[in-house]
């Protein structure tokens, strides 16, 4: 039967069927320990971790490693069938890093649709005073999965942008680690689902960040979410081991690490902090669900526990967090702004330095989120101190790309289009945010500048930029800058009256607010913004689909790039590179007479493996 | 600048960093929850906590990083009988700990229950300590099912370094648990 073949239904069975037996095991032993049979709380928890794991085994996540254990001839895991058609391998455990990336992206995008919806729900509540169609609870979980939702979007995008490029960036034919690379992005479907759960479970009415006391007692949508997130965060351990060897252990000969493109600097530094501080979020929100369901005393002070603690192991990822996000963009920019300027990146090696600058920077300014929580005083100035002190390596890099565009022959392209949108948003999201406006619009206002000029624009620009490398087709270039178009002014017309909103006392997660505020006017005009950003996505979505089904060829170099990846065909063969690339020199040498960045020798030289 | 023009991906040295990475990775969860210790509980020890028994069930998770280092020397050599030994004994050594954590955890239900300051901060520690235990014991005896016979060469032990080194990394970071709960005060 071909659909049982597919990995996904599959997974889908055996986890459900292993959901099942979670929950009527623990209810079982419940009865056993004399309590009542069901409490939503422990027996779902149980029920999901069992559905997951056996879902894992179900998509043949683990079959290598059991094959291993009882020494079957280690067989490569065959997703696809030569009968099945072509699209069955992206719903199945397919070990390719180009196909993995792909999984993640369209993930990652499905996610951002749903996350943007809820908050365009929202969003139509505030536009006026008083409650029009939502209770409280339901906006304040409306705006709480937004957040996270769009935060474990990012994090799928930027996964898949990694994933699909960094091999063929430095000329590796796959990952360091297939199987795990697989495991990373199929762990996230189940997060995803267990969002989507959450709402109908009663959501929860804590914001994003879960803070407690109120995730304690928030409705069972609390739980799933917390799960989900660990599930997601584990994704992007486990994906930044891969990153992390495969750059290090990978590269095609001749390519030191001053040779490397800005982008694979960027992924080293996102890669680090990821291994690294996703750790103590994960610590953070297992503790929430532990006190949950066990009534372990972290964040109660009558079982000597502590609030604060709770922000502290928060932030100190979550801070890092938006470097996460942001430093693939700025990567991208520094990819995108010499090919469409025509002139060498200005500053290479100071550029690539700043990635990990503001990487290593990133790790000590998580209490700037904590002026207002009670920390303790002494702490405020240091912590603003090393804040202000991020500004100097994300100054490199804007620097960087106004001198190389600096008298450069910029082609306007849509790509191009999007990377400028993103260093002029970006900039006004580095206005600084002081402790008398803390909770308000101008936090909000500010926030989404930060992530729309450091993820979301440079991450259009990077669609727009690799489409055709990655479909073998062109996306239409009207269309693309219509799409362009709407989305600047929707994000302007959005955000602009908010950081005027969050000036004139609109508070942020309220469903309600005085009308003697007057503040109804400016609300609506953020809400048609808010509209405009959904009317320009839905441009880009029907560019995207008609594009890769009807678009023209293209050809395997369409931006007369230097980077590796431009010099295979488009879409790139299953191995990447047939004959190992060298790789003689920068690769940003535009408009320079005879540079190089790499030489593809014709004949065949497979890579010598030593096990 | 240039390296070599042929293209070697020795898959050894990329399994080793990859490794190496993963215990960068956990190091920092028992950091976070060292922090979460002394944050919470700042150097204060119940007199109750069973130090002698503490120090015992050290000993023994010492011990067995000793047999399993002698484990994966001795595969080294192709000695393939004093491997097998050596890991059935760290096996067993592990096994001893983690019934030693449940005498204490037993002890901890009576003198400091998990809701209480001490109880949840010693519960949490040594739960998340055992249960990397409890991975590493399932780790090891995948080396040493009976069907594994012949299968570890001198050319060919990458499975029993890597859990190993998984192994050593479990019992360093009870070196440093180990003091926190039941030395400081």
């Amino acid at each position: 039967m071909t659909f049982w073949r597919l990995g996904i239904i599959r997974g889908i069975v055996v986890g459900l069927a292993g959901s099942g037996l979670g929950m009527g095991v623990t209810m079982l032993l419940r009865i056993a320990l004399g309590l009542t049979a069901w409490k939503a709380g422990p027996v779902t928890a149980v029920g999901t971790v069992v559905g997951i794991l056996f879902y894992l085994a179900g998509l043949g996540a683990f079959k290598y490693w059991l094959g291993w254990v009882r020494r079957r001839a280690a067989e490569e895991p065959q997703a696809t069938e030569p009968t099945q058609p072509h699209w069955a391998r992206y719903l199945s455990f397919d070990i390719n890093h180009k196909t993995i990336g792909i999984q993640y992206l369209v993930t990652s995008l499905l996610v951002i649709i749903v996350a943007g919806i809820y908050q365009l729900i929202a969003r139509l509540e505030t536009s006026q005073p008083g409650l029009q169609f939502l209770s409280p609870n339901t906006y304040n979980s409306l705006v709480s999965l937004h957040g996270i939702m769009m935060l474990s979007g990012v994090l799928l995008g930027i996964a898949g942008m990694m994933n699909y490029l960094v091999p063929l960036m430095i000329g590796a034919r796959d990952m360091a680690f297939p199987r795990l690379n697989a495991i990373s992005y199929w762990l996230t479907p189940p997060a995803v689902l267990l969002f989507l759960f959450s709402l109908p479970a009663g959501g929860f009415d804590t914001g994003w960040t879960a803070y407690p006391p109120l995730s304690l007692r928030a409705p069972l949508g609390m739980q799933l979410m917390l799960i989900a997130f660990y599930l997601v965060g584990w994704s992007s351990i486990l994906g930044s081991i891969n990153f992390l060897t495969t750059i290090f252990k990978m590269r095609a000969p001749g390519m030191s690490l001053f040779r490397m493109p800005i982008f694979i600097w960027a992924t080293i530094a996102t890669a680090l902090l990821q291994l690294v501080f996703t750790q103590f979020v994960g610590i953070a929100f297992l503790m929430l669900l532990l006190e949950r369901l066990t009534g372990l005393g972290f964040f109660d002070p009558d079982k000597g526990g502590n609030v604060i603690l709770f922000q502290h192991l928060f932030w100190f990822y979550s801070h890092p967090a938006v470097y996460i996000f942001v430093l693939p963009g700025l990567g991208v920019i520094s990819e995108v702004v010499p090919v469409f300027s025509r002139k060498p990146l200005f500053g290479y090696k100071a550029v690539a330095i700043s990635s990990l600058g503001i990487a290593f920077g990133g790790m000590i300014v998580w209490g700037h989120h904590m002026f207002a929580a009670g920390m303790e005083e002494w702490l405020r100035v240091p912590f603003m101190f090393t804040t202000l002190l991020v500004a100097v390596p994300t100054g490199i890099k804007i620097f960087s790309w106004l001198a190389t565009m600096w008298l450069g022959k910029i082609h306007l392209e849509t790509p191009m289009l999007f990377v400028i949108s993103a260093i002029v948003v970006f900039l006004i999201g580095g206005i600084p945010v002081d402790l008398y406006i803390h909770d308000t619009y101008w936090v909000v206002a500010h926030f989404h500048s930060t992530l729309f000029g450091g993820f979301v624009f440079p991450m259009m620009a990077a669609i727009h930029f690799w489409f055709p490398k990655v479909t073998g087709r062109l996306l239409d270039e009207r269309l693309g800058k219509r799409y362009w178009t709407v989305m600047t002014v929707g994000f302007l017309v959005t955000y602009l009256p908010m950081f005027w909103l969050g000036l004139n006392g609109m508070r942020r997660r309220i469903a309600d607010y005085d009308p003697a505020l007057g503040l109804g006017t400016m609300n609506t005009v953020a809400t048609i913004g808010g509209y405009l950003t959904g009317l320009a996505m839905l441009l880009f979505f029907i560019n995207l689909v008609v594009s890769a089904r009807r678009g023209a060829p293209a050809p395997a170099n369409p931006w007369h790039s230097q980077t590796l990846e431009w010099q295979v065909s488009s879409p790139p063969p299953e191995e990447n590179f047939v004959t190992i690339p060298q790789i003689v020199g920068s690769p940003y040498g535009y408009g320079i007479p005879g540079s190089r960045h790499a030489l593809i020798p014709m004949s065949s030289q497979p890579p010598e493996e030593v096990s | 600048m240039s390296r070599a023009t042929t293209l070697v991906i020795n898959r050894l040295t990329i399994k080793r960093l990859g490794l190496w990475l993963f215990i960068l990775s956990e190091s920092f969860l028992f950091l976070a929850l060292l922090v979460v210790r002394f944050y919470l509980q700042g150097v204060q020890r119940p007199t109750e906590l069973n130090q002698p028994l503490g120090f015992v069930i050290s000993g023994i998770l010492l011990l067995s990083s000793l047999t399993a280092y002698r484990g994966e020397s001795a595969i080294a050599y192709g000695d393939e009988k004093l491997f097998r030994r050596n890991i059935l004994f760290t096996l067993g050594l592990g096994i001893l700990f983690l019934v030693g954590v449940g005498i204490e955890w037993a002890e901890g239900f009576r003198f400091f229950p998990p809701a209480s300051g001490f109880g949840t901060v010693f519960f949490t520690l040594t739960g998340f300590h055992a249960f990397h235990v409890l991975t590493g014991l399932l780790a090891l005896l995948t080396l040493v099912l009976p069907g594994q016979k012949g299968r570890f060469t001198p050319e060919n032990y990458w499975a029993v370094e890597g859990i190993v080194k998984y192994w050593h990394f479990v019992d360093v970071a009870w070196v440093f648990i180990f003091p926190t709960l039941y030395l400081v005060s």
